[in-house]
């Protein structure tokens, strides 16, 4: 049976590796070539790779390093950061790039989510939100690193996109980011209940039973993970890690 | 030297990254003189069937790869919409496919509707005939993205089954002439087994 996916999440910035907390504090994990090669070793799902500085910069991708990260990727790998036109998702996919993530775009333009699904295939597009606890203490999609509200209620714009054409959801807690104390599994378990299409949890995991949870609970079909993967103990040790396919095996089981 | 076949469909580079990665020499070509030439050939493809049929007989090289494949016998191996180009037909479109594999492409139609469609993921496959492209493959898992699938007509030319909702053929062959439709490009270690089984043929 197909098998439910664990995704290292690895955040672009100032042409290196870098982990946040909550958006905010980026600290230097390393360079990404050599990144991508340790987790082609450890044989993961998936690989994705967010650019957090180009939609902010208003700049193109970079698509140099985004060539080297593919030569070097083995598996299915998702490209997102700084994406507004079809002629920068084709430059990237002849690149050797499976999927590519799209976020402010999606919230200036859903239609765009349609046209991109007509040329290049829904399995080829994820729609990333970033969310965030407002004023007020409710749930809303931010953009621009966790800047801007778009006052936008989730689930209804997560419906909106479905039927136009995304092939899977990201759903990154911007409030759960690089606290390693879990994913937002009551967000996740409610857009679970309301999609059809494949969803992916992100943000929080800090422990193998963070992921089992999302899988358990939320019955989310992909996990995806950062600081979980990069740090070791509670000093955070930068160490690249990646459970074996028996430890991944055994918490699906649960 | 193994000639990925460059119709204008598929991810061609990530192929050639890993053909590369396992030693086996490879070029991205749609020159005719490098396709009579070489001594194997890899059909990629991704996207829907007519657009790939129509692109590949309208490649200035089909015929030479037609005479390779079916008189010289040259290996030839199809990866995802590439395999799917092996069959008769398929449902997704009004074109013929190249037939060289007698076998249709259907829509999946699956009882559990909580299944979705696409097949995305991994999964294990479980091999049905012994061949050398599945050499040190019995235990695996490789890297599936498709929404048909291949019905073959006769059961001995189904290489690999795998389950999602049922079972389903994911590699075919006969004589020369190889399909898988998952990607070995994309399945690391298994992926980079199959590709090396591939070349030492």
């Amino acid at each position: 049976m197909l098998q439910k996916r664990v995704i290292p999440c690895l955040l672009l910035h100032k042409g290196g590796l870098y982990k946040t907390e909550r958006f905010k504090k980026p600290t230097y994990i390393g360079d990404p070539i050599n990144a991508i090669k340790i987790f082609n070793e450890k044989e993961v799902d998936e690989l994705m790779f967010i650019d957090i500085d180009a939609s902010s910069q208003g700049r193109e991708p970079n698509y140099k390093i985004i060539e080297d990260i593919a030569s070097e990727c083995f598996m299915p790998l998702c490209y997102g950061g700084g994406i507004k036109t079809l002629d920068q998702m084709k430059k990237i996919y002849t690149l050797g790039v499976e999927k590519i993530s799209i976020s402010s775009q999606v919230i200036n333009e859903p239609s765009f989510i349609k046209n991109a699904s007509n040329i290049f295939g829904r399995q080829s597009i994820v729609v990333t939100l970033d969310i965030k606890k407002d004023f007020w203490g409710n749930k809303k999609i931010f953009i621009n690193n966790g800047k801007k509200n778009t006052k936008l209620n989730y689930i209804d714009f997560i419906k909106k996109i479905e039927k136009l054409g995304v092939g899977e959801i990201v759903i990154n807690s911007i409030d759960n980011d690089g606290m390693m104390n879990g994913y937002d599994i009551k967000l996740l378990k409610e857009i679970k209940e309301n999609i059809n299409i494949p969803l992916i949890a992100l943000g929080g995991a800090g422990n193998l039973e963070h992921l089992s949870e999302a899988f358990s609970i939320a019955k989310v079909d992909a996990v995806a993970c950062g600081s979980m993967f990069v740090y070791k103990g509670a000093l955070k040790g930068i160490l690249i890690s990646y459970p074996t396919y028996e430890k991944i095996k055994k918490i699906l089981e649960k | 030297m193994i000639a990925i076949l460059d119709y204008g469909v598929g991810n061609l580079k990530s192929i050639y990254n890993m053909f590369k990665k396992v030693g086996v020499e490879s070029v991205i070509t749609s020159c005719v003189e490098t396709i009579s030439k070489a001594d194997k050939y890899l059909l990629p493809g991704v996207g829907s069937f007519d657009h790939g049929i129509n692109s590949l007989k309208n490649a200035p090289f089909f015929e030479v790869l037609e005479k390779e494949v079916l008189v010289s016998k040259k290996p030839i191996l199809g990866i995802c919409l590439g395999m799917q180009l092996l069959t008769n037909s398929s449902e997704e479109g009004k074109e013929k496919g190249l037939g060289w594999i007698d076998a249709q492409t259907v829509k999946f139609d699956l009882e559990d509707k909580n299944l979705s469609i696409p097949h995305m993921g991994w999964n294990k496959t479980t091999p049905i005939s012994t061949s050398n492209i599945f050499k040190n493959l019995n235990e695996n898992r490789f890297y599936f993205v498709h929404s048909y699938h291949v019905v073959c007509n006769d059961k001995k030319n189904i290489l690999a089954s795998v389950k999602y909702g049922q079972e389903f053929t994911c590699s075919i062959y006969k004589d020369n002439i190889f399909g898988v439709q998952f990607h070995p490009e994309k399945s690391h270690k298994f992926g980079m087994q199959l590709f090396k089984n591939f070349g030492e043929m």
